[in-house]
């Protein structure tokens, strides 16, 4: 038995530049569960993904956010991180000059104390994480992200994951500008990474990542709330006839609403 | 969060803050005077030519207007400072750790010197306020001819070496500090690499202010001749004074026909002194010369290491790097000055202004009639991470051939809060994190510095982010 790991959101309202865009967002994560995130442009997923992180453009207005019973919203993006939890950048950030190894190495060596960090394990990890995302170990001492194409920058996000085996990850499109080879390494990756110690949620526009990670559950986001869960067929369900009839709902039942 | 890096603890320099007590077995009164320039002279039993040279020096430096641009330099009290002070008899440079005295013996200890010389070093020369106390180089490049010595001595046994080139490349009257230098110089390096001889392992020189308000005035000449190859490293520090110091030195690099010359510096003085220097070198055909000039210390800093480049196919390269916290200006930059065909020249100039630091990149490109088929690549990258600090480029061209190829880039940074953001939510403190981005945005420097100098600057930069005292 690996230990049972929750993450909980609770009505959570989020607001940026002064607009909200959360707006009571709620779902449980729990470890071994992998679910899948989807939803129209601009209705929140990045937003949720974001304030959960810690980023400091995003205001929670309302709402808790709990991992493992602590207060997420009280800590800083570091202790966040440090407690578990991982966010895949929809738009990873370039940092000239600090080579993609060293930034690993760094990383990891924040998440285990001294005694714990071991760096023969972490070179292991590291040649076999890269193989799984078919990226070349010449990678590793160019530095973060700088001229990394689009599909380049998503499966390094996914080879930090590897590298911190976060208790929760969020990722944020880890498919989006990937080849079709790409999509499938990274589906398979994420799967394979995913363990019963880890929750992990895939933001995601399509299908077709989702048929690698088979995910246990979908959540539509719309206009920032969930506007329906179902199963790993609703993806399917939304690949073929959009999101209209979700919104369509959505605003029957908000109308309906006391 | 970016705007926090403002609020950082202020840089810190403990570690080099620690002071010998005065006690000096030659020592001039403060103040400046020919008496004091006859002075100096006489100490070291020079020969005529020498006084003659000074005394000129001297006439132009009373002369000659403080400079009316850059930084303010109105702190500058001329007879405030001691020009020359000596914790050994003029002339008693050591050439055994062991027989130093033992408080002299453990700054240097301090410093990690002894310790790098036996590490990296083909040879050491150590300054320590006015005095050469500590020179010696490695029996196999002395018996290839290389010459390394202190420039006092080199002015008694190399004359027809130092006759040569001495205040050729940088005459006495070129500016107010190098006039100064030229009239009250002390110490410094002399470096002859005979033909084809490759110097393989670098030369360092450490030079040490010890006394409260006291001047240094070393005066360095490179001599890499034809087809030769020499690498050359600086390092300074001071302890803390409330009164000012001033530190003006002046190095001459000659790279005679195909010889290859790197020059690096990391400067890192206390906040109280004034560090005005003239560096410059002549590259003849086919000559590389290459100043890596790392600027973290001092209070004022104008520099702006210089290549002339007057053979064909001469190369210059020069990395300048500012790091100006609270207090602190760094005027820097580079000059390249091609007055014959097919040279080419590549600037990089790389400045952090923080806490309230000014930063300004000084740069002269010089293109001559009849130097055709001309290169230069300019490029200046400036990072501010916070509004109160301060970085200017003034980049002045004067191109008189018409097929030279100029590229200029100037970029000035913040650090993002994406970047920081994105860092920190991988486990990394927000210090942490602006550490990791500023030493990635200098990693081109520290590339290019031995393994001790390299975890000293992030050491320095980590103590900016962190205020943790060494
Ligand atoms: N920094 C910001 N300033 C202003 N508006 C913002 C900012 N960040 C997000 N928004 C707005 O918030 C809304 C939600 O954006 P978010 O990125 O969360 O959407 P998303 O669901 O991830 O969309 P996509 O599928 O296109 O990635 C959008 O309307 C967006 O324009
Ligand atoms: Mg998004």
């Amino acid at each position: 038995m690996s230990e049972e790991h929750t993450l909980v959101v609770k009505g959570l309202h989020a607001s940026v530049a002064g607009k909200e865009i959360l707006k009571g967002v709620t779902l449980t994560l729990r470890s071994g569960e992998l679910v899948a995130m989807m939803g129209p442009n601009g209705s929140g997923k990045s937003t949720l993904a974001y304030a959960l992180a810690g980023h400091p453009k995003y205001t929670i207005t309302a709402g808790e956010a709990l991992l493992d019973g602590k207060n997420l919203l009280a800590m800083t993006p570091d202790q966040r991180a440090r407690a578990g939890l991982f966010l895949g950048f929809q738009y990873p950030v370039e940092v000239s000059g600090v080579s993609l190894s060293k930034f690993l190495w760094t990383a990891y060596s924040q998440m285990h104390p001294p005694d714990e960090a071991d760096s023969d394990r972490f070179g292991a990890d590291l040649t076999k994480h890269l193989g799984y995302l078919g990226l070349d170990n010449s990678f590793l001492k160019r530095p973060l992200n700088e001229g990394f194409s689009g599909g380049e920058k998503k499966r390094t996000e996914v080879l930090q994951m590897a590298t911190l085996s976060p208790r929760f990850a969020i990722l944020d499109e880890p498919d989006s500008g990937l080849d079709i080879d790409a999509i499938r390494s990274v589906g398979e990756t994420v799967a394979k990474l995913h363990n019963p110690g880890m929750g992990t949620m895939v933001i995601t526009h399509y299908q077709r990542i989702l048929k690698f990670i088979r995910p246990d559950r979908v959540h539509v986001m719309v206009d920032g709330v969930i506007a329906l869960s179902g199963g790993r067929e609703l993806a399917e369900e939304l690949e073929q006839k959009g999101y209209d009839w979700v919104k369509v709902g959505l605003a029957a039942s908000q109308a309906s609403a006391p | 969060m970016a705007q926090n890096a403002a609020e950082l603890t202020p840089l810190d320099y403990t570690r080099y803050d620690f002071k010998d007590p005065e006690s000096y077995k030659v020592r001039t009164h403060r103040g400046i005077s020919e008496e004091i320039v006859r002075q100096i002279s006489a100490l070291k039993h020079e020969p005529d030519w020498m006084l003659d040279y000074r005394l000129r020096a001297y006439r132009h430096f009373l002369d000659r207007p403080m400079p009316d641009w850059g930084p303010d330099l109105s702190e500058i009290d001329f007879d405030a400072y001691t020009y020359y002070a000596n914790p050994l008899a003029e002339g008693d440079t050591k050439k055994r750790w062991e027989d130093l005295p033992s408080d002299i013996r453990n700054t240097f200890e301090r410093l990690g010197i002894p310790k790098a010389e036996r590490e990296y070093f083909a040879g050491v020369g150590a300054q320590y306020d006015s005095g050469t106390v500590y020179h010696k180089i490695r029996d196999d490049l002395a018996k290839k001819g290389v010459i390394f010595t202190d420039t006092d001595t080199a002015v008694r046994e190399h004359p027809e070496i130092l006759r040569k080139y001495f205040g050729k490349i940088v005459p006495y009257n070129d500016n107010k500090f190098s006039a100064l230098n030229s009239a009250v110089w002390s110490g410094g390096s002399f470096v002859y690499v005979p033909p084809g001889v490759d110097a393989g392992i670098p030369l360092q020189a450490y030079f040490r202010i010890n006394a409260n308000a006291v001047g240094q005035f070393e005066r360095t000449l490179i001599i890499a001749d034809k087809g030769a190859k020499v690498h050359y490293i600086e390092g300074c520090t001071a302890p803390v004074y409330s009164e000012n110091s001033l530190h003006a030195a002046v190095v001459e690099v000659v790279a005679e026909p195909s010889a290859k010359v790197r020059y690096t510096t990391v400067q890192n003085w206390s906040k109280n002194v004034y560090n005005l220097v003239t560096k410059r070198a002549v590259a003849y055909e086919d000559a590389l010369v290459e100043w890596v000039d790392g600027n973290m210390g001092s209070r004022v800093t104008m520099k702006y290491p210089s290549v002339y480049l007057k053979g064909r196919g001469a190369r210059a390269d020069i990395l300048s790097v500012a790091f100006a916290s609270e207090g602190q200006v760094i005027d820097s930059g580079a000059k390249a000055v091609h007055s014959a065909p097919d040279t080419s020249s590549k600037i990089i100039s790389k400045s952090i202004a923080i806490r309230g630091g000014r930063t300004s990149y000084r740069g002269l490109l010089h293109v001559a009639k009849g130097a055709t088929g001309v290169k230069a690549a300019v490029r200046c990258d400036a990072l501010l991470p916070d509004a109160i600090s301060r970085s200017d480029t003034y980049p002045y061209n004067e191109i008189h051939e018409e097929d030279a190829t100029i590229t200029h880039e100037a970029v000035v940074g913040k650090i993002g809060e994406e970047q920081i953001f994105y860092l920190m939510s991988r486990g990394l403190k927000e210090s942490d994190a602006i550490h990791l981005i500023l030493m990635g945005f200098l990693a081109e420097f520290a590339k290019e510095l031995p393994v001790d100098y390299a975890l000293e600057l992030n050491r320095l930069i980590q103590m900016e982010m962190t205020g943790a005292v060494g």
